[in-house]
């Protein structure tokens, strides 16, 4: 029977356990709540590591994971994904190698940081998934390697409890932002770094950090991490959006039915009792 | 009981971290034994105290044959935080309740804070516990230890002191009322 279940019950760090310690051979299929990953893994393991989505094959291209390595450069990447479209990655890294564009160890530098980018995305699925399906190995147009686990999951560990410290500060993302009214703090004399001036730039009570998070085309723990210290500065609050449930809509459920008359009346009963006890 | 069957039933929160004085704050007003799920403690870190809350505190206060406010205390180990989403539902208002001897639950008590603001925009109030005891937080350096805003309340708090938890309960009333005359 196939290994399956549910990330909440095993977690993506106890999955690679698993795979280091029994020494599995076989792909890892894991479906996370927005996006999917494909692990292969040899004898314990990892040969190969690819996100799922039409954009995740397209990041896993040879091509692409150069140029993320800035081993090429935009207009080497431009040609070759132009002229070697129809080439297996084997076939490529060969006439790379050959003609001198990069070294073998370029090629299996890049494939190691795209993997560990991979397997660390997949540690911030806390939801979602997965099956492993053994005898599944590495398609023969793709390069395998060989990346012990070990460091991947203390790594991992570590962003576990970074994303738990993550969410326990800020719940909900579907949340706003609005400045601290605190008097002599000027956020340009603020050192802020090009990300968070980017997430500063849309703070507004309309604007959720969902929102906010695909406007800079960042991810969960990416927005997360930059609001958390934002909001460790003192420089932010979290705020409801504007627009979502208001308060007095809050109340409504707690008095249904009831007019804003009855309902202040009610609230006066209340405290009067509350006086006398 | 028959009373109960027709009066209109409003609730509110108590939460906070573990061993914030919660059930004792309850228990201070409620005209009811607490209905309480007391368990022996079981994880080791958290072993302050002998017992604490699994499920919830109900504690309940009647106005009169139409008008009964119950008092909801949620679990303090943070192993129960799924049941804090059922018990906000519906609820008129919330009270954090932070021990104000404890930093190192402050962080924990605002976790808490944003969770509940996130479940309900409700009305809510903080409460800095244990202000009888010398080693004591003063409320304003809580306030900036728990960065709360100027206009949410944050008022000293004794759990056994009756006249303090009606003086809470009063001002979360207050801010109710307040935010109904808008």
């Amino acid at each position: 029977m196939a290994l399956q279940g549910n990330l909440q019950d095993f977690s993506v760090t106890q999955l690679l356990n698993l795979i280091n310690l029994a020494g599995k051979s076989g792909a890892l299929l894991v479906q996370g709540p927005n996006e999917g990953a494909r692990l292969i893994f040899r004898t314990g393991k990892l040969a190969f590591a690819q996100l799922t989505s039409e954009q995740g094959k397209q990041q896993a291209s040879l091509p692409s994971i150069l140029h993320r390595s800035e081993k090429i450069n935009d207009a080497q990447l431009n040609t070759l994904q132009a002229r070697a479209a129809n080439m297996s990655d084997k076939e490529l890294g060969l006439l790379l190698i050959n003609s001198g564009y990069v070294s073998q160890q370029d090629i299996l530098e890049s494939l190691q940081d795209y993997f560990v980018f991979v397997i660390q995305q997949l540690f911030t699925w806390v939801e979602g998934r997965f099956k492993f399906d053994a005898g599944q190995d590495v398609p023969d147009s793709k390069i395998p390697v060989r990346m012990a686990l070990e460091d991947l999951i203390m790594e991992g560990s570590r962003q576990v409890n970074e994303w738990e410290k993550l969410t326990a500060e800020i719940p909900n993302l579907d949340m706003a932002l609005a400045f601290t009214a605190r008097p002599g703090v000027n956020l340009k004399k603020v050192n802020l770094n090009v990300e968070e001036w980017r997430v500063v730039s849309y703070i507004n009570p309309k604007n959720s950090i969902r929102q906010i998070a695909k406007a800079t085309k960042m991810n969960e723990v990416e927005i997360r991490r930059i609001v958390y210290g934002l909001l460790q500065a003192g420089l932010v609050k979290l705020i409801r959006p504007a627009g979502a449930a208001t308060q007095l809509d809050g109340l409504q459920s707690a008095f249904p039915g009831k007019s804003r008359q009855e309902q202040k009346s009610l609230v006066n009963r209340l405290m009067e009792r509350i006086r006398s006890i | 009981m028959e009373n109960d069957a027709r009066a209109l039933t409003v609730k509110m929160v108590v939460t906070g971290p573990f061993n914030a004085g919660k059930t004792e704050f309850i228990q201070t007003v409620s005209e009811i034994d607490v209905v309480s799920t007391e368990r022996k403690i079981s994880s080791e870190a958290e072993r302050v105290k002998e017992t604490t809350t699994v499920a919830m505190d109900f504690g309940r206060i009647t106005v009169d044959d139409s008008l009964v406010l119950y008092l909801f205390g949620t679990p303090g180990q943070k192993r129960f935080d799924f049941m804090w989403e059922i018990l906000s539902e519906g609820m008129l208002g919330f009270i954090v309740m932070v021990d104000s001897t404890r930093p190192e639950t402050f962080q924990e008590a605002r976790n808490i804070m944003e969770a509940f603001r996130a479940f309900s925009p409700t009305p809510y109030v903080v409460a800095a516990s244990k202000q009888d005891l010398p080693d004591a937080w003063e409320v304003e350096d809580l306030r900036v230890a728990l960065r709360l805003d100027e206009d949410v309340p944050m008022l000293p708090c004794v759990s056994t002191d009756k006249e303090a938890v009606k003086t809470v309960l009063l001002q979360l009333l207050e801010n109710i009322l307040a935010e109904l005359e808008r």
